[in-house]
């Protein structure tokens, strides 16, 4: 019966973190502790529905085929009956959704707990848990919509909340700065997105995601293909700046301005898994367009591994917990280009966790060192800090891929169906990017946790608030692999496009991955835990200086961009306004003073002198009479007295 | 016969303006909430109008005073309804007047006179939305234009261009536009008169007869209409006026201004030119997109390269007016719908921003970008109501802006494609511009010497309490506003498509 | 035999009109001014009923009309030497190239 009720509202899911939103707002904002119980209560309430509603999917072998879809109008043009344009909103429900919204809600809560004891203190408590509560809405909303204008709603809500956490430090230049070019780079890409669903509804006549596979499935018979090509790319864009991929990834990192947890839930376990999601949504499309599918997988693996080496050279921990994140997506989006549903969504389920619990981690750190961030100024926090050290040590064993941890089945996955499917360069390059994720991860772990002691720092374990839901996602890097070992693969059953594909477990794959791990960490151990003094490190970044120093600026993309947005953008700015103002406004006041002067010249007639004025007016008459005497109409009949 | 609820709504702020005239210039408060009340009333009436208005039959509704003669040998009645596309634009000119009212609540110079004239340019307004007489729409517009000079050249801020430059130039402006329109209109009336065989004025009247006029009469008259409705809605290049315009004038002018009078212009065009003239609009569409998409994109740069947050929202609205005369282009139901949309949203937002902006620069002194910062910390209901326009003027989805825009590019991408795009991609300049001016101006490092600075309370509320609300409530709930436009533009679009009759386009 | 037709009437009326003409313009002195003005009057009265007579003996259009020029010429009079009046004093001349204040 709860199930029922659950799968009929499930709009619910949306709807409880938006009330919260505006009950913050509006009401409880003076009362702090009120009003992160009340972000956390009805996150939590959401997580319920949508866990009920998920169980009433995953019981029911039907929805896996055919959705439960329920929608209402929403705004409709032209005559009743037969509008020209109608938008719906509306839930969508399978397998796939059904996941996700479970993934966003529970991660959701535990963020939000983990934020009461984070921000404890801070200015603007009750704003940011009001902002948190209205990600949440719009992250649920985007994961339910049945529509795809309902979707980029959503897509740009996710994207304003993340420039309002952003920048939720507003004193900060730098805060401000990260949150409008994170806002700015989705927004070049939405525009890509935009016009996508513009052609998609021109061409299509709708929006609705069911209707548009089934119709886009038959599209084939009566028109040529290009059209459709150019649809799946330019919705592409979208998913290229929302999930970081290169060239448009720069936003990524620079987001680490927001407080922790917010780099938690959006930045690593939700919001930027939107593109992802999106391009798995839209699979119908992709799946039709061979050109666009190899798109997704080179930009895919391309990211995965630019982003890797990125990572390699970062100080910062959270920078180095970003590029990771732009290098998972990469993964998720090689997969999806693959044609593996299934692998990638798998990954971003266990990525949440271990991600999330690994920002959560360097979140506890940043709290106990009084925000200082630099990796080598760390060292040995594994005494003091145990919890935080165990649970980010697990994150890292995660990511990195050793087995039974969660990372490693959904990687090896994605290893797989890129190796199943023939593309080998794909698969070298996943491969070593596993290997350097291995190397950088390790890198930060060994120096933040381990090693000599900094004697500067003064760390202290964290609150319970931070520690449980650090000790919960622990529990879900190590175990939310377990859904998908190629022994029991309960995730492909469920969560597939097309059809489910049962591939046998690819053992040299497998092997190869977990040697890449262990090789990794093992660099890691002797360059920076070993090695005490960093010799070798040091010794490389010498012998290799303009390798690391590309590195160490992210291959120069951001001075790139912003020459660009200087030099061009700026500049053609100045271009237009001084046009406007000396050739525009130019002639406009050119025109007044032409009145103005020919006024001038007109005023010598002005004598003052009525007798000058009767003179010339006499004159006038006279020139009129002669010529009516002389030139006039000769068929001007003369009316004298009203008698002809 | 029914209470005459348009003729109230129209007297409501005349008659508090003429209570006004006779309350001594001393008592301040006294002046300015008569004002209120007026304006109260007429918004009140004016959403129960909106609410009532039966959209299944749709079509002229609260009809008065058709069978009323004003000048009988010209045809002119004094004929007052509305439909589909008149109504949210008169309800828009009450939600802004009103606002306009508390916006201007802190105006102690000479405040008898400015209540006096700002009502009486609000009804001015009013009286062109709800009039279906074309001599009475000319009448209403004259009626706004000298209330406007007024105001500006006296209350108004000098910066980069003095005050009477700026009122001058608006005025000026708006009476070439009107001159050249009343050529048009005049020949119009000549036209269809000698067609129908009996003067008439009424909209519905003159359209009938002007479907018999030549192709080649259409063009040249909608040429005239074009630029007189184009220079008022600040149509590309005819739109130097408005930036500096917005920036003389004080902040209740330009809401107004921005806000509603701008619309005259596009409401004009809907109504009357592509009504009367479909034949002239359908010749003229390639170029209205052109210069709509140039407008969109050009004024967009301008906008960054401003740094005066007047002159920002000035050359933002030319760059949305844009879209509306892009969306009135493409001729079809999704596009007109879109503009007259576009138009009500734009109101809203430009109006939140001029009164957030006017009340920043009553508190600082300053509108110099460069000079602010931090603002945020000391002034956070101001800040959101600031970012509240700023966002809905980037287009922000589940604010009122998004759909109306989102249709416009449907409409105009179906139509013109490629020309479309580059309209298209102004959401991109526009985002950069918007969030520059709000970040430079909000947030980083607040500085001290705005410390003291009181946030907006009581009656500075109502303009973010009333806009905001709007803004919202028509994001979350579009059909709202759309259905009421759909059932004026459906019958609007029917009949022009029967004059075309050309298939293809339309 | 020489009959008085209606030539010779709009003859003397072109004659008076042309003298007083040329009195407004030349005179320098406002109420001269103020004298032909009247004159030119008159000569259109001569026309008006002249052109009654002769052309509609029917209807007493002209004859009525030239009572009106008659009644506003003497009020017009009035108005202008009040004036006159007016301007002496502030100015102590009745010599109208001293009056240019209508000048740009």
């Amino acid at each position: 019966m709860y199930v029922e009720f659950a799968l009929q509202h499930a709009w619910l899911v949306p709807l409880l973190p938006a009330l919260a939103f505006v009950a913050i707002v509006f009401l409880t904002r003076p009362w702090k502790m009120l009003s992160a119980i009340l972000a956390v209560g009805s996150m939590a309430l959401s997580c319920v529905i949508a866990t009920l509603a998920a169980y009433g999917i995953f019981t029911n072998p039907e929805y896996a085929e055919k959705p439960l879809v329920y929608a209402t109008r929403w705004f409709s043009l032209g005559m009743p009956g037969m509008p020209a344009l109608q938008i719906d909103v509306g839930v969508q429900l399978d397998p796939v959704s059904a996941m996700m919204m479970v993934m966003v809600s529970f991660i959701s809560t535990f963020i939000f707990l983990y934020s009461i004891g984070y921000m404890d203190g801070e200015d603007g408590f009750s704003v940011f848990f009001s902002y948190l509560s209205l990600f949440g809405a719009s992250m649920l909303l985007l994961v339910i919509s049945s529509n795809l204008l309902q979707m980029f709603v959503a897509w740009e809500l996710v994207g304003l909340c993340s420039y309002l956490l952003i920048g939720f430090y507003t004193h900060k230049i730098s805060a401000r700065e990260a949150a409008k070019k994170a806002f700015v780079t989705c927004r070049v890409a939405d525009f890509g997105l935009l016009l996508g669903i513009l052609s998609l509804q021109i061409v299509f006549g709708t929006l609705n995601l069911t209707e548009l596979s089934e119709r886009i499935a038959h599209f084939e018979e009566f028109t040529t293909f290009g059209i459709l090509t150019m649809i799946a790319v330019l919705v592409f864009i979208g998913p290229i700046g929302k999930s970081g991929q290169f060239p448009l990834h720069v936003w990524l990192p620079d987001a680490m301005e927001g407080p922790t947890p917010v780099s938690a839930l959006i930045h690593a376990a939700t919001m930027v898994v939107a593109g992802v999601y999106l391009v798995g949504r839209t699979m119908f499309l992709f799946h039709e367009v061979e050109s666009a599918m190899q798109l997704v997988a080179v930009t895919g693996a391309f990211t995965a591994l630019f982003a890797a080496t990125c990572a390699l050279t970062q100080r910062e921990i959270k920078k180095i917990l970003a590029y990771s994140t732009v290098s998972q997506l990469g993964y998720m989006m090689l997969a999806l280009g693959v044609g593996s549903l299934t692998a990638s969504m798998f990954h971003m389920w266990t990525h949440a966790f271990f991600k999330a619990l690994m920002f959560l981690g360097a979140g506890s750190v940043l709290v106990a060192l009084h925000h200082k961030a630099d990796v080598w100024e760390m060292g040995g926090l594994v005494k003091k800090m145990p919890i935080t050290a165990w649970t980010f040590v697990i994150g890292g064993l995660a990511i990195a891929g050793i087995p039974p941890f969660a990372g490693f089945w959904s990687k090896d996955e994605i290893l797989a169906a890129t190796f199943a499917e023939g593309h080998y360069v794909l698969f070298a390059m996943a491969a070593f990017t596993a290997f350097l994720t291995a190397f950088y991860m390790w890198r930060m772990i060994f120096l933040a946790f381990f090693g000599k002691e900094n004697p500067d720092n003064h760390p202290k374990e964290s609150p319970w608030t931070m520690t449980v839901p650090l000790l919960v996602l622990a529990i879900g890097a190590i175990g939310a692999g377990w859904l998908g070992t190629p022994w029991g693969n309960v995730w492909a059953e469920w969560i597939y496009f097309g059809h489910p594909h049962h591939a046998d477990p690819n053992f040299i794959v497998m092997g190869l991955s977990v040697v890449l791990a262990v090789a990794g960490i093992g660099l890691a151990y002797s360059m920076y835990l070993k090695d005490t003094e960093k010799v070798k490190a040091k010794a490389m970044a010498e012998q290799y200086s303009t390798a690391y120093r590309v590195l160490v600026n992210k291959y120069y993309i951001d001075e790139l961009y912003l020459w660009f947005n200087h030099a061009l953008v700026d500049g053609a700015a100045k271009i237009f306004y001084l046009f406007d103002i000396y050739i525009v406004d130019g002639i406009v006041n050119g025109i007044g003073a032409f009145a103005k002067v020919s006024g001038e010249g007109m005023r010598v007639f002005q004598t003052g002198r009525l007798q000058n004025y009767v003179l010339i007016f006499f004159i006038g008459v006279l020139v009129v009479a002669v010529l009516m005497a002389f030139v006039g109409p000769s068929n001007a009949v003369p009316v004298i007295g009203g008698v002809k | 016969m029914d209470f005459p609820i348009l003729l109230t709504i129209l007297l409501a702020p005349l008659v508090a303006s003429l209570i006004i005239m006779f309350i001594p210039k001393d008592e301040n408060i006294l002046i300015k909430s008569i004002a209120a009340v007026g304006m109260f009333v007429a918004l009140a009436l004016s959403l129960y109008a909106y609410f009532a208005y039966n959209k299944d039959i749709g079509g002229l509704q609260f009809v008065f005073g058709h069978e009323l003669p004003w000048i009988k040998d010209l045809g002119v009645t004094f004929f007052l309804a509305v439909d589909g596309i008149s109504l949210p634009m008169l309800l828009l000119t009450n939600l802004i007047g009103f606002s306009a009212i508390f916006a201007s609540w802190n105006v102690n110079n000479r405040p008898k006179e400015f209540f006096v004239l700002l009502l009486m340019l609000i009804a001015g307004v009013m009286g062109t939305f709800i009039a279906h007489d074309l001599f009475i729409f000319l009448l209403f517009y004259e009626v706004v234009v000298i209330p406007i000079y007024v105001l500006v050249i006296i209350w108004g801020s000098s910066k980069r261009v003095t005050k009477e430059y700026a009122g001058m130039k608006l005025t000026m402006y708006l009476l070439i536009g009107s001159g050249f329109l009343l050529v048009g209109v005049i020949a119009l009336f000549v036209k269809t008169a000698a067609i129908a065989g009996h003067p008439d004025m009424s909209f519905t009247g003159m359209a009938m007869a002007a479907q018999q006029l030549g192709e080649f009469d259409q063009i040249w008259l909608f040429a005239l209409m074009l630029f007189g409705f184009g220079s008022l809605i600040s149509m590309w290049p005819f739109h130097s006026w408005s930036p500096d315009g917005y920036a003389g004038a004080p902040t209740a002018v330009s809401m107004i201004h921005a806000g509603v009078l701008k619309k005259i212009g596009g409401y004009g065009l809907i109504k009357i030119a592509v009504y009367m003239l479909p034949l002239g609009a359908s010749f003229f569409a390639p170029y209205m997109a052109v210069l709509g998409v140039i407008g969109v994109a050009y004024a967009a740069m301008g906008a960054m390269a401003q740094k005066d947050l007047k002159y920002v929202v000035g050359y933002s609205s030319v760059s949305h007016m844009g879209y509306v005369i892009l969306a009135v282009a493409c001729l079809n139901v999704i596009g007109i719908n879109g503009a007259v949309a576009n138009m009500f949203a734009h109101g809203v937002m430009a109006a939140l921003f001029f009164s957030m902006i006017g009340f920043i620069y009553e508190k600082t002194h300053t509108r110099w970008i460069p000079d602010m910062g931090g603002l945020a910390r000391q002034t956070p209901r101001l800040a959101v109501g600031f970012m509240l326009a700023a966002m809905a003027s980037l287009g922000l989805p589940g604010l009122v802006s998004f759909i109306p825009e989102f249709t416009i590019f449907i409409a105009s991408f179906e139509v013109y494609g490629g020309v479309a795009v580059i309209g298209i991609a102004g959401i991109i300049i526009t985002a950069l511009y918007v969030l520059r001016a709000g970040a430079n101006t909000l947030f980083g490092p607040p500085r001290p010497e705005y410390d003291h600075l009181e946030d907006i309370k009581g009656p500075e509320m109502v303009p973010l309490v009333v806009l905001g609300t709007v803004l919202v409530v028509g994001g979350c709930l579009p059909s709202l506003l759309f259905d009421m436009i759909n059932s004026g533009v459906v019958p609007l679009h029917a009949a022009i498509s029967d004059a075309l009759q050309l298939g293809g386009k339309f | 035999m020489l009959t008085i037709s209606l030539t010779h009437y709009v003859i003397l009326s072109a004659l008076l009109f042309s003298i007083g003409l040329f009195g407004v313009i030349t005179k320098r002195n406002a109420v001269a001014v103020l004298i032909c003005i009247e004159i030119m009057l008159n000569a259109v009265n001569i026309n008006l009923v002249a052109f009654s007579k002769y052309i509609t003996p029917i209807d007493f259009t002209g004859q009525i009309f030239s009572l009106f020029v008659i009644t506003v010429a003497a009020a017009e009079v009035g108005i202008g030497l009040a004036i006159i009046i007016a301007i002496y004093r502030n100015k102590l001349s009745v010599n109208l190239d001293d009056f240019d204040l209508l000048k740009w």
